[in-house]
């Protein structure tokens, strides 16, 4: 018994942080729809900006003021008017994107800001360290007594605001009905920015709290302490505050119970602690109805608003959008030919990446672009299909190339599984269900000698096909070609035939798919197992090019990186794919040949393609290419009159 | 034996009776006129018969079997077609797309292999007949056009070509003439009574353009807050003491 209160106890703090992060989640979503992933890396700014302030000799209270009173709320006020207030009422895909975008770049570009030392961080509670009294046999510390009142302190504040006449019955009104709550004189932009802002201080106040039990301020922590929260926001269902409460504090307990209990040194005693919200997660997701649908489609006066912009380009002159479409091609060569010739470096290795990377790319297309879900753990399956090709080689001796195929093969099994429980489950829930399969797969599944083998990983060699050998990186590159030929134009198929129609029909309103007698549920599995299929073919390849993967090269991280990049380029087409990686990897090239401190070029740049990505959620290229078809087919006219008066006057 | 047939439906919202115990048969190729106030359970009803919503009690039979607990699709299959009071447009398709993936999944013979040897491509008499389709409601001239550019009146004859090209037994229609101009309503006229004549599809017709009812249907089924109050022809219905003060009380 009292061993079981020294594992509780230690939990409450870590747990009251979790709510008080989820409460920030929570009021954001129910105010503007979107589901902030970057509020971990906002949590983390302010984690920064805290210890900076604090170890350049500033007094702990005004760090405090700066970094959370301050940056907060305009970090909140300077996300909702920049970004997500242009994302009411859009699609998921386009509500997730920017968000995911932000949440890559935000640390990043803060880093660079505050030097590449790491930083110790600084504590901001109580007196830190010192054991106030004993409970139950453990010593109880001022940081975590500080921590435990101001956590819970700021969830009370918040929920007693929510049940007040002026601002709750005004949010709630916002929530139901945003056009409903205009007409009558409430503006929703402003109760916008206020939920923004509040929701952001506690990100920043989160950040602030936690930082102190990390050794080092480090991004993916809070990465982690992000999921933890969204598990507490699933609890409480997204909507009750109370129980987002108990549901944070259970998780951080839970946390603690299985860290002391567990075997220690297992891959399951050190993976089960931090991927456990995420189990969480996926439990409650399935289980809990409030969840499965964005609750926002039910605004009664949906109806009325104008038609959402297509996603897709309007019909054009023939002949000009062939044109059009061959000078954006010349364009980007040309870049690509520049860069080539002035910045040295292994190019005949980025462009073989580059093929490979298309392929995984693909699968995005595929599952994203035709049949409109959203996987967060596409590199889950690029993996599985990297280390079933490794793994055979290893043990039975099987050629690589047959190694690819198997690999694409066990991908799929996994996609479809990965897949049932999606089923019920709308829009983001599915992003959010398969970021915590990715997390899973990062912390534990991944982590055995039967499948990743740790950090160690495998070697995979470079194919051979009869007598040809593929070791050099040139008849790789060859051979990465073709494959992804073969990719393309199964995708190109998909997408021309019955199952592809009956995709895009899917993605356009799963209810009227029904309605005319397309199982869903059938056909939403298939995309997965086939997009699954892609990736798996795509890492294996990966891991025979690099000839030795691990885990690392598979982290969630690259699964959010990859819809980023396809979304961003353009996410309809198998051009944008191929243009996805080809940008990407050259851009790392690029960046790679600077000087260190340079690195978070790449971040820097997401940010901005997150910037851009919510103005144009086609895809930058689809736009570029747009813009110049409307300036040449305004030529196109102009000539053509030009003719037509010319005609008339002879 | 009547195609549609139902007993005793009830569904409720929290506190809300949407509808109470709800009894109704509709035989083979009839054309039925469904009205009531805003709120009376219409759309709630046809979610029902078509699996969108299970309701608590009764019974729906479909062509003589059971088909409450099967899901949409399924009872899709089985010749149920419908619009929607809010659309249910594939968003991103032309109307032309629209009414080849309807047509193929009504043909079932969708199969991923066939796709990837190239089988999958519309043929040309499948394009014949989303043509044809198309010309009788009046679309033919945006038929490759991004539905999300076409404004309502043209959406719902998207979705009423849709469920035509699903080749319906019953063909059910949620304010099909809400946002149509003149001509579109003349279209929408002349494809329902196409569907009837050419499909021998029975129709519910939900509407509150009585002039359309009338022209339409014979046979006019009122609700009132859930609850069935009058049910018989249209000039006997209309005369209601009853039915009067409902509708037209509410509409007041
Ligand atoms: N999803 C729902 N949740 C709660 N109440 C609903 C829902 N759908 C319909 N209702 C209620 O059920 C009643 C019937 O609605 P509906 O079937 O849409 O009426 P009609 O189509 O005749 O205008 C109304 O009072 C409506 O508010
Ligand atoms: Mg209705």
């Amino acid at each position: 018994m009292t061993e079981l209160l020294s594992y509780v106890l230690p939990g409450v703090p870590y747990g009251c942080v979790y709510a008080l992060m989820a409460a920030g989640l929570v009021l954001t979503y129910r105010a503007s729809g979107v589901f902030n992933l970057a509020f971990g890396a906002q949590a983390y700014v302010s984690a920064l900006l805290f210890s900076v302030v604090v170890q350049e000799g500033a007094g702990t209270w005004w760090a405090f003021v700066l970094s959370v009173v301050v940056a907060g709320p305009v970090m909140g006020l300077l996300l909702d008017g920049v970004v997500f207030r242009y994302t009411r009422g859009a699609p998921p895909l386009v509500r997730l994107v920017p968000a995911l975008g932000l949440m890559i770049a935000i640390p990043s570009v803060a880093q660079m800001l505050a030097g590449t030392s790491t930083r110790v961080p600084a504590s901001f509670v109580l007196r830190p360290n010192q054991v106030y009294f004993h409970l139950a046999g453990s010593a109880v510390s001022g940081e975590e007594i500080g921590t435990t009142l101001v956590a819970f302190a700021s969830v009370a504040a918040l929920a007693a605001l929510l049940r007040s006449r002026r601002l709750g019955l005004r949010m709630r009104a916002v929530v139901e009905s945003p056009r409903m709550a205009e007409l009558h004189g409430v503006r929703s932009d402003a109760v916008g920015s206020l939920a923004w802002s509040i929701s952001s201080l506690f990100a920043a106040l989160a950040g602030v709290l936690l930082a102190p039990i990390y050794a080092q301020l480090n991004a993916s922590n809070f990465t982690a302490l992000l999921v933890a929260a969204i598990a507490a926001a699933a609890v409480g269902g997204l909507e009750s505050l109370p129980l987002t409460l108990v549901g944070g504090i259970a998780i951080g307990v839970a946390q603690q119970v299985i860290g002391g209990y567990l075997p220690s040194g297992t891959i399951l005693s050190s993976g089960l602690r931090p991927a456990f919200p995420f189990l969480v997660l996926a439990v409650l997701l399935v289980g809990r109805r409030s969840l499965r649908h964005d609750g926002r489609l039910d605004d009664p006066l949906a109806g009325c608003d104008p038609p959402m912009a297509s996603l897709r380009p309007a019909p054009r002159m023939a002949e000009v959008a062939l044109g059009a479409k061959a000078f954006t091609v010349a364009l980007g060569a040309a870049v690509v030919a520049i860069a080539v010739a002035v910045v040295p470096g292994n190019w005949e290795f980025t462009f073989t990446q580059a093929a490979v990377l298309s392929i995984v790319m693909l699968s995005i297309t595929l599952l994203t672009g035709l049949a409109g879900q959203i996987s967060l753990g596409q590199a889950v399956f690029a993996g599985a299909g990297a280390f079933t090709a490794g793994q055979l080689a290893a043990h039975f001796g099987l050629p690589v190339l047959a190694g690819v195929l198997a690999g694409g093969l066990v991908a799929g099994m996994l996609g479809a599984i990965v897949a049932l429980p999606t089923l019920s489950l709308g829009g983001i829930s599915v992003g959010l269900l398969t970021l915590s399969f990715a997390l899973l797969a990062d912390n534990v599944l991944f982590l055995y000698s039967w499948s990743g083998n740790g950090a160690t990983g495998l070697s995979v060699p470079r194919p051979k096909l009869g007598g040809l050998s593929f070791a050099g990186t040139g008849a790789f590159f060859g051979l990465s070609l073709v494959i992804l030929g073969i990719v393309s134009g199964a995708v190109v198929l998909v997408r021309g035939g019955t199952v592809g129609r009956q995709l895009a029909a899917i993605r356009g309103s799963e209810t009227g798919a029904a309605s005319i007698g397309i199982d869903v549920a059938r056909l939403r599995i298939v995309a997965f197992t086939l997009s699954a299929v892609i990736a798996g073919v795509g890492g294996a390849l990966y891991a025979s090019l690099e000839q030795s993967v691990s885990p690392n090269d598979f982290n969630y991280q690259f699964s959010l990186v990859y819809v980023v990049v396809v979304a961003a380029v353009g996410v309809y087409s198998v051009a944008g794919a191929i243009e996805a990686a080809l940008a990407y990897t050259v851009l790392l090239q690029l960046v790679g040949s600077l000087p260190g401190r340079y690195s978070s070029l790449v971040a820097l740049v997401f940010g901005l393609v997150a910037l851009g990505y919510v103005r144009h959620p086609e895809g930058v290229v689809t736009y570029a290419q747009s813009w110049v078809l409307d300036r040449a087919e305004q030529l196109a006219r102009f000539l053509q009159r030009d003719r037509a008066s010319g005609a008339e006057a002879g | 034996m009547p195609l549609l047939e139902l007993a005793g439906v009830s569904k409720s919202f929290g506190g809300i009776v949407a509808l109470h115990e709800v009894t109704l048969a509709v035989a083979e190729g009839e054309p039925v006129g469904l009205v009531g106030p805003n709120g009376a359970g219409k759309t709630t009803l046809f979610d029902c018969i078509a699996g969108l919503l299970e309701p608590e009690a009764g019974s729906i039979r479909f062509g003589g079997r059971r088909v409450d607990g099967l899901p949409p699709f399924r009872r899709s299959r089985l010749g149920m077609a419908r619009t929607f009071q809010r659309l249910e447009l594939f968003s991103g398709m032309t109307p032309l797309e629209h009414l080849l993936v309807t047509e193929r999944t009504r043909q079932g013979t969708g199969r991923l292999w066939k796709d990837l040897v190239g089988l999958g491509r519309p043929t040309r008499a499948e394009r014949r007949e989303a043509d044809a389709l198309l010309d009788l409601v009046g679309l033919a001239d945006v038929a490759d056009q991004p539905v999300e550019v076409l404004g309502l009146g043209r959406a719902r004859l998207v979705e009423l070509a849709r469920a035509l090209a699903a080749g319906p037994r019953l063909l059910m229609l949620d304010e099909p003439s809400s946002g149509l101009d003149d001509d579109e309503r003349e279209a929408l006229a002349s494809a329902i009574e196409r569907a009837r004549r050419e499909l021998g599809a029975a129709v519910l017709l939900v509407e509150h353009d009585l002039d359309l009812v009338a022209e339409v249907v014979s046979r006019l089924v009122v609700l009132d807050a859930g609850k069935v109050i009058a049910d018989g022809g249209v000039s006997t219905v209309l005369a209601d003491e009853g039915v009067r003060r409902a509708y037209l009380g509410a509409a007041r």
